[in-house]
């Protein structure tokens, strides 16, 4: 027998709501299989199973707030004897389900097959306006679809409909969480920051050539490039690609670069690209947009939440050209690239007019020292010198 | 017996059918040239009908003819330069470019097309006489069509409703025995098509359209007959188009030697001849109508190549007027 | 406000466009001597003699064509297409020639053309005599296609119709001619740029035009019994169509239920339920709805018939599934 524990899903991650149940008892499952939609306070994100086998028991219900580590199924591993045990994870919190008091009763609001809700388009839009969350109210307009009505009905009366996800409370909870990580990484670690100024003239000259030779589908944004420069500059100075558990740091063996993307209604995540420095360009690109699509959509994997081990915050669409981050424990490194201006160079003895961006790093000083960070940063711009390299 | 009046008369004649055949093999050029596209369908072979029969309507009266029209158009009288432009699809074309070979259009010289689908002009040339006669104007419509339009019902509806109601227009059909690929004996039941025109009740003869001078007097004749509100007449040529339908077909419809067989029949070189017997042709003559040819065909070309296009802008006007609407 | 039918509308319109302009004639199948298939005509022939009022060989393509032809000669033809059955064999002249010669000609040529003709089913003549394809039509860019549905429409859309530089087709419902109607006797000549709100709602939008309207609006009354307001839109103009009008409507009710006598597949519903969802997607409350023919030859029996063709019971019945 093995468990399906509540996963962490974020290193500050200290509970989740269980949204749904996406197989049900005597169901076979793979491993990588979505086996639960879990609600983090930050996305809803789909929860693999980690086991193959046959669905024995599901202990947890939707609505229940769940600890991290609490067991919220049983699955019959296959090829295993049914009485085997398998669990090694010690369990501390009880598996019994938790008061049922955050439930919600309504079974009508439940989204439709397609994991959509069944919503007119005008419900949508003035859902959006007014900041409710529509997945759990009670649809009755055709075929229990939710209604313009309906959205009024849920605006003017809101203490009678249960709202334990609410988008607005779900924004200003991820607001909370956000602070709560941001307090504790401030409060424990010795943040140290350096910067350097990046000549990107041959970066972008290469890029437009390769672009042009891409079909548009294709083409490549100089982020990727960006993020695998420090993919591959973490390969010479390791200690910056690590994670501090129980008073020391652990070197990652892989590079899972943790992605800022901030969403449209607010806030953020940093879903990792995994193993950054092994993929090409193209592969990179690809994932990229993947990630940026389902982090907007809601439909983050669990592993890409739960295991960066850098982040990247690149600020310049927003017009900022330093960026000093603050490290999103427990990792022990923030990268942050600003937006490329032109500025005056001097390049053999000349002053000329080129593309620069600032690079800066910061970490955490338990771990590393300047002299690491400022070599970090000095191969970062050196394999920006070389793109046909990425 | 037809006959040439005059010098003028018969050297107007061959410059008429050397036009056309010098434009057209020009046009052919260029559409392997690349330079005109889509559909081109050549007189060549057919000449004497347009050179001999258009000169014989007014400039009051109206022409409706096919998408073989670049004769009638030339004939008529629309600048080769706007005809070359139109070929080219350019803003300067007869037809703002918009219609390319088939669709040769001039509201000055009363030409309605430049109509592409067989038969399809026939009720539309009904009409305009009808609006000539209901005006009481003593206009005379001619309606150009192939021999393929008479297996169409449009043919039979028009002529019945022509001859009906004694509509002043002229029916021209250029026999030039293939609709398309198909032999006329191959798709009528009757191939004399001059007898279906009777049994309309009006008056038809056949001409030799190989003969320019037999073309313009059997059609002088019958536009006056018209004119003089004896209601619709049809004339039948019998003519031969050398090239392919369109640009280029394998010809498999059609033996070589029949085809060379007509060619000993071309209407511009038996009128050439008929004109040196008369002694109302010398070299010089010819060499001189080839010439302004030639220069009115490169001024044409240079026209047509220097032209703008249409904008893109313009691609709705004119679907409808454009008027505004009094509520 | 005088009570009249709709097929002394019709005929008070031809008369008054026969005596405002001289260039105005009428031709078509028994037109004349007959008085018109359906008595629209009767008693022109007398009054204007038979140059203006021309019977026609059964010939449909060449009669619709010389139309053109008259129309580019200077005159202002009203063709009289018995039934839009019929209409068929005169789709080449309509397409190839009515509707493009001016943009084919690049603005040389206008074609002032006005062609009449019945349409629709509900009256067991069976399937090759109940056809409803002005939706055809308004596909074609080049004409003007109108659905008169009124007793005022039915004669001020002839007299504007013939105010029209290009080519114009009608199309009367053959169920309405003898329909009674208050006609607007203000109102000599209509508008044919617009839709009109025939009974104003706020919980659902029923589109319509021609036959159908009648039944739309009997449909909004019964549904007015059960509390829902029901606001009822007669298009009358098909091509070019008065989107503006549709999408006021639609942004205010949030739903729509379009009714259209065609059948289903590619209707003219169709193209209205399309455009509702590019200009008012965001505002609707319930996918748009559609109450069309069945998808068959319009059968004899009128049993059969009536369970063909939109009727008042299913178009509430549509409104109902839509409120939920």
């Amino acid at each position: 027998m093995a468990e399906f524990l509540m996963p962490t899903l974020g290193a500050d991650m200290t509970d989740g709501t269980l949204v749904q149940w996406k197989k049900k008892e005597g169901d076979r499952i793979a491993k990588g299989e979505s086996i639960a939609e879990v609600d983090t306070e930050k996305a809803v994100i789909d929860v693999e199973s980690h086991t193959t086998g046959i669905i024995e028991r599901l202990i947890t219900r939707p609505g229940d707030k769940i600890p991290v580590g609490t067991v919220m199924a049983i699955i019959r591993e296959e090829g295993r004897p049914t009485a085997r045990v398998a669990s090694s994870r010690s369990v501390t919190a009880p598996p019994a389900p938790p008061p049922p008091a955050q439930r919600t009763e309504s079974g009508a609001a439940a989204p439709s097959q397609a994991g959509r809700l069944r919503m007119s388009p005008a419900a949508r839009k003035l859902a959006a306006e007014r900041g409710i969350d529509a997945s759990t109210l009670q649809g009755t307009g055709p075929e229990g679809a939710i209604t313009l009505e309906d959205i009024e009905r849920a605006t003017t009366t809101p203490a009678d409909i249960a709202k334990p996800v609410g988008a607005a409370d779900r924004q200003a909870r991820m607001r909370q969480t956000i602070a709560a990580a941001m307090a504790r990484s401030k409060r424990d670690i010795p943040h140290y920051y350096l910067s350097t100024t990046i000549d990107m003239d041959r970066a972008i000259t290469w890029l437009k050539d390769t672009n042009e030779r891409r079909p548009v589908t294709e083409r490549l944004l100089y982020s990727v490039l960006l993020i695998k420069a420090v993919a591959l500059a973490l390969r010479r100075v390791p200690e910056l690609n690590a994670l501090w558990k129980d008073g020391e740091a652990g070197r990652s063996e892989r590079i899972h670069i943790g992605t800022a993307i901030s969403l449209r209604q607010g806030g953020l995540v940093a879903p990792a690209l995994h193993d950054a420095d092994r993929l090409s360009l193209s592969e990179l690109m690809q994932n990229f947009q993947d990630l940026v699509k389902r982090a907007r959509a809601g439909s983050l994997r669990s592993s890409e939440l739960s295991d960066p081990t850098i982040t990247v915050t690149s600020l310049g669409e927003q017009g900022v050209e330093t960026v000093f981050g603050v490290i999103y424990p427990p990792q022990v490194a923030l990268v942050g690239f600003g937006k490329v201006v032109e500025r005056p160079w001097v390049a053999d003895g000349l002053v000329v007019p080129r593309p620069v961006l600032m690079a800066s790093l910061s970490a955490d000083h338990r771990v590393t020292d300047g002299h690491r960070g400022g070599l970090f940063l000095a191969e970062i711009d050196r394999l920006l010198q070389e793109p046909q390299s990425l | 017996m037809s006959a040439v009046r005059n010098r003028e008369h018969g050297l107007e004649l061959l410059r008429h059918m050397l036009r056309i055949r010098r434009f057209e093999e020009r046009a052919a050029e260029l559409y392997q040239l690349g330079k005109i596209h889509g559909f081109l369908h050549l007189y060549i072979g057919e000449e004497a009908v347009a050179a001999g029969s258009i000169p014989s309507f007014t400039n009051e009266d109206a022409i409706v003819a096919t998408y073989r029209e670049h004769g009638h158009a030339l004939v008529r009288g629309t600048s080769m330069n706007q005809l070359m432009a139109e070929l080219y699809g350019k803003a300067a074309g007869c037809a703002r470019g918009r219609g390319g070979s088939m669709h040769f259009f001039d509201a000055s010289r009363r030409f309605y097309g430049g109509l592409a689908i067989v038969a399809g002009g026939l009720p539309v040339a009904v009409g305009l006489a009808l609006a000539d006669k209901m005006h009481g104007r003593k206009r005379v419509t001619g309606c150009y069509f192939g021999d393929g339009a008479v297996a169409e019902g449009e043919f039979h509806e028009s002529l019945n409703l022509a001859a009906l109601w004694k509509l002043p227009v002229l029916f021209l059909c250029e026999n030039n025995l293939y609709a398309m690929g198909t032999a006329l004996a191959r798709h009528q039941s009757q191939p004399d098509i001059a007898a279906k025109a009777k049994a309309y009740a009006m008056g038809a003869d056949t001409v030799d359209g190989m003969d320019v001078l037999a073309v313009e007097t059997a059609t002088g004749r019958a536009v006056e007959l018209v004119r003089n509100g004896n209601g619709p007449y049809f004339l039948e040529y019998r003519t031969y188009r050398f090239r392919a339908h369109s640009m280029y077909d394998a010809e498999l419809y059609r033996t070589k030697d029949e085809v060379n067989e007509w060619k000993r029949r071309d209407p511009i070189a038996t009128f050439e001849q008929t004109l040196r017997q008369a002694r109302l042709l010398r070299d010089e003559d010819f060499q001189q109508i080839e010439a302004a040819i030639a220069t009115e065909i490169e001024e044409a070309v240079a026209f047509a190549e220097a032209a703008p296009w249409e904008p893109i802008e313009d691609l709705n006007k004119d679907v409808c007027t454009d008027v505004r609407r009094t509520t | 406000m005088t009570k009249i039918t709709y097929r002394e509308a019709v005929r008070a319109g031809l008369r008054e466009a026969l005596q405002r302009d001289l260039r105005v004639f009428l031709m078509g199948e028994d037109v004349g001597q007959y008085g018109g298939t359906y008595a629209c005509s009767k008693g022109l022939l007398e009054e204007f003699g038979p140059e203006r009022i021309r019977d026609t060989p059964l010939s449909e393509s060449t009669f619709v064509g010389a139309g053109i032809g008259a129309a580019l000669g200077g005159m202002r033809p009203i063709v009289e297409v018995m039934t839009v059955n019929f209409s068929l064999l005169a789709l080449d002249q309509i397409l190839n020639n009515a509707a493009t010669l001016r943009h084919m000609s690049g603005g040389q040529f206008n074609v002032p053309l006005v062609v009449r003709m019945a349409t629709g089913a509900g009256r067991q003549v069976a399937a090759q005599h109940s056809h409803s394809l002005e939706g055809w039509y308004a596909h074609i860019p080049g004409i003007t296609v109108l659905t008169p549905a009124t007793v005022t429409d039915a004669r001020g859309m002839l007299l504007a119709a013939l105010q029209e530089p290009d080519p114009v087709f009608i199309f009367e419902h053959a169920y309405l001619y003898s329909m009674e109607g208050e006609l607007e006797e203000n109102r000599p000549v209509v508008d044919i740029s617009r839709a009109a709100v025939r009974r104003p709602g706020k919980d659902v939008s029923l589109i319509t035009f021609g036959g159908s309207l009648w039944k739309a609006l009997a449909a909004a009354t019964q549904l007015a019994q059960e509390g829902i307001e029901a606001e009822v839109l007669d298009l009358r103009v098909l091509r070019p169509l008065d989107i503006g009008t549709i999408l006021t409507s639609v942004r205010k009710t949030h739903r729509a239920v379009v009714i259209d006598e065609a059948w289903r597949t590619g209707s003219f519903a169709a193209e209205v339920a399309a455009q509702i969802m590019e200009g008012a997607f965001y505002d609707l409350d319930a996918p748009v709805a559609r109450v069309c023919s069945e998808e068959v030859p319009i059968p004899y029996p009128k049993h059969l018939e009536e369970a063909a063709l939109p009727q008042p019971d299913k178009i509430v019945k549509a409104v109902r599934t839509l409120l939920g």
